[in-house]
């Protein structure tokens, strides 16, 4: 194999990372509206792997139809979203209503989703095995007009995806919501002072809902995003996203700016454990794979170990709302 | 060492009938043959009923004015068993949507489970056996106010660990037979220990939640797991990790007699005793009583002048202990293999339902694990009819989903205690409740 030039990894490495970066991005800001309200999410894999398997079945069903590519995407992209809103809905009522334990009632999520999807795949799918292979190819060869501009068109509007850009646009809008409405600040007073958000007359149990059911939907999608991105087939699982956008919510230390520079990291170090066989100076480093992938787990322990006392997480979450407590 | 020897004297008649249960376990088989294991079996089985009927009774005679509604074991046992109840029934309705006519069938063959034949009894004790004990692990540290989710990841070092022992240290057995097997178990306890003493130093020392760092912990052992397996026990032929030697299989010490045919080993034995250690330490001693004090208060704990950061992390260390002991057992079998593929071993998220199943009670997640591996079996022999196994991980996550919403149950049955009792006063002096499950109760106090 000829070594690339550096633009030709250029080229091939930041699409990819963009692929990446996206699905992370987004599960972060779903588990960060989830924990701004005052619920721990850590179901994230759960209802991710969830929205994938519903929203891979529904395109599946619907690809030999007239459809466009691109619509079906869209349409396997919105299941997934209430197909997450739904899940979701069983965690919200075990820790609002119920005020559970909300890591066991997401252990019981996590633990249901993969075993139904098995299940439900291999019960009736004709060949009887857990996969869903999708036929088509999603990606978009070159967005018109943008993809023709030099260099900035080669990196972002050539071999992308739908999703990337509504993902980007999703991002920017669930950011800018929580941070500068009324209801987003609502949301945040809620993780971190429910006795004086219920004093002011905000309704704890109906917001915090809000936040989980959000989460639910961005994560669900993001479950699709990840099955169009680099799947291409629906396999029981989602590799362990729905953990590591937790990991980026923590190791950006719950900042919706510092979300997209800790899962653009992610990503990248994703990438390289898989390019390390063509990009020659991973080549010659001769690492395993799986040290730059274990990389930023590690990355988020050290941050934890060491930023923890002035950490930006919302002091109430995790602990079920109980209006007689002071 | 001294609480335990104190806690074998004061319950003499229990060891005793203990120990005699196990002579007959190891001894009777090879004496009597092949044809004598029901009737050991069985006779195991009455002296096990007798004794927690006799447990009851004695019970009941120390304290005649007891009243089920004010025990909360029995109030949290019958939870349990409502949430198990509420994801049977799941089961059968995804059944009967699924498949109408044979639902009843497949719903008889979940709940007869293990209990089919003696073959699939010992298979059930012998895939019972690492849930048991990462059961154990993760009850082991919630107990201790820790919730361990981590177990994974201590389970796949110590699995490695065990695994490495077993494929490179054969010239142990030379020594003495069991030496192999001992030392891989020993390290991967070890190994699990320290794996589990990192979330333990970052809580106590950082005040990281264990929580999240033990989720980052299990992706990081998950990789290093590969990146060793591939580098010093490598067959590449399968793609997979190297045989281990036969010494460093787990021995059968005759269980195999007991149950023809089944998959049985020395793991149950290991996993008996863990529950009993476990039990003594939780229950029996001022060490595990300062652990309770610092889970359910740090600070409270602290101001009686107990060492609170260095009693998480001795939580967290024995915890992943059992876990890595876990994983010893479920990988040092034949025919076995670890495999350098990134994925999570689920038997971690495994522990986490049986601990919760088994009210965090050493002898509770023993019945658990035992209640799962049933279930398991359950699983397997509904492939004769026309449902996936997968179903039961389905009716598992439904139960531990039901059991989260223990207060809501608690309260049901609350309810209708202090309505059966209401209704006893009335008729008169009588039994309401009484049973095995009440022995179970009384048994872990």
């Amino acid at each position: 194999m000829t070594d690339l030039t550096f633009l030709e990894i250029l080229y091939f490495i930041i699409p990819l990372m963009i692929a990446s970066t996206i699905p992370l991005m987004l599960v972060a800001t779903g588990a960060l509206y989830s924990e701004r309200s005052g619920v721990v999410n850590i179901a994230l894999e759960g209802i991710m792997l969830m929205g994938a398997f519903v929203g891979a079945v529904v395109m599946k069903q619907l690809e030999p139809t007239e459809l466009g590519t691109q619509m079906i995407a869209l349409v396997g992209l919105t299941v997934g979203m209430i197909t997450g809103i739904a899940f979701s809905f069983l965690h919200a009522f075990a820790a609002i209503n119920m005020r559970a334990n909300q890591i066991i009632s997401a252990t019981a999520l996590n633990m249901f989703a993969p075993a139904f999807a098995i299940f439900m795949n291999r019960t009736f799918s004709e060949q009887g095995t857990q996969r869903v292979l999708l036929a088509r190819n999603y990606r978009i060869a070159s967005v018109e007009f943008l993809g023709d501009i030099p260099f900035i068109g080669d990196l972002f509007f050539q071999g992308a995806y739908l999703s990337t850009y509504i993902g980007i646009v999703l991002f920017v809008v669930a950011a800018v919501f929580l941070y500068k409405t009324k209801w987003g600040l609502r949301i945040r007073a809620c993780g971190e002072n429910p006795h004086a958000a219920d004093s002011l007359g905000i309704n704890i149990y109906k917001i915090r809902y809000a936040g989980v059911l959000v989460s639910g939907a961005l994560a669900g999608m993001g479950g699709v995003i990840f099955v169009l991105s680099f799947a291409t087939a629906f396999n029981a699982s989602v590799a362990g996203f729905g953990f590591l956008a937790l990991a980026v919510l923590i190791f950006g230390n719950w900042n919706p700016k510092r979300i997209i520079l800790a899962a653009s990291f992610f990503a990248l170090m994703r990438i390289i454990s898989n390019t390390t066989a063509v990009v020659p100076f991973l080549r010659d480093l001769n690492l395993d794979p799986e040290l730059y992938q274990m990389l930023p787990y590690i990355a988020t322990l050290v941050v934890l170990a060491f930023v923890s006392k002035n950490s930006a997480a919302p002091r109430a979450a995790g602990e079920p709302y109980d209006p007689g407590k002071r | 060492m001294n609480a335990i020897l104190n806690y074998v004297k004061k319950n003499y008649i229990g060891f005793s009938v203990s120990v005699l249960l196990l002579l007959q376990v190891f001894l009777l088989p090879t004496l009597l043959g092949e044809e004598a294991a029901g009737g050991i079996l069985f006779s195991i089985a009455a002296v096990g009923i007798g004794y927690f009927g006799y447990k009851a009774y004695l019970f009941r005679k120390q304290n005649p004015d007891f009243k089920a509604a004010e025990s909360t074991t029995l109030v949290n046992i019958l939870g349990s068993v409502i949430a198990i109840l509420t994801g049977l029934l799941f089961g059968f309705v995804l059944m009967l949507i699924i498949n109408p006519n044979q639902a009843i069938d497949g719903f008889f063959t979940i709940l007869e489970g293990g209990f089919r034949n003696i073959e699939s009894l010992g298979d059930m004790i012998y895939f019972s056996v690492p849930l048991i004990l990462t059961g154990l692990s993760v009850a082991f540290a919630f107990r201790t106010g820790l919730f361990n989710i981590g177990a994974s990841g201590q389970l796949t070092i110590g699995a490695f660990v065990a695994v490495y022992i077993g494929v490179r240290w054969g010239a142990l057995a030379d020594i003495h037979p069991l030496l192999h097997w001992l030392a891989a178990i020993l390290f991967a306890t070890i190994a699990g220990g320290l794996w589990g003493a990192i979330p333990g130093l970052l809580k106590a020392y950082r005040n990281v939640n264990e929580v999240v760092a033990s989720i980052m912990l299990n992706y990081v052992a998950m990789y290093i797991n590969t990146v060793l397996i591939r580098n010093f026990i490598y067959n590449p032929d399968f793609a997979r990790a190297l045989d281990i030697k036969p010494s460093a299989a787990s021995p059968t010490f005759n269980l195999d007699l007991l149950f023809p045919d089944s998959s049985i080993n020395a793991g149950i034995i290991v996993a008996l005793i863990v529950v009993l250690i476990l039990h003594i330490i939780l229950n029996k001693t001022t060490f595990g009583y300062e652990l309770k004090a610092v889970g359910l208060n740090r600070d409270a704990a602290k101001y009686a002048g107990m060492n609170a950061k260095r009693n998480i992390v001795i939580s967290m260390i024995i915890s992943g202990a059992v876990a890595g002991l876990a994983g010893a057992l479920l990988f040092l079998v034949q025919g076995k293999h670890l495999t350098p593929v990134n994925t999570i071993l689920t038997e971690g998220f495994t522990g986490i339902a049986i601990s919760l199943l088994g009210l965090s009670s050493p002898i509770g997640v023993l019945l658990a694990g035992l209640f799962y591996g049933s279930l398991q079996q359950g699983g397997y022999f509904l492939q004769l009819y026309d449902y996936k196994p997968e179903i039961i991980d389905i009716i598992i996550a439904v139960i531990i989903y039901a059991s989260a919403l223990g207060l809501f149950l608690q309260k049901f049955v609350l309810k209708g205690l202090k309505a059966s009792e209401m209704r006893a006063a009335r008729q008169g002096p009588g039994d309401a409740t009484g049973d095995t499950t009440e022995a179970e109760g009384s048994d872990d106090k």
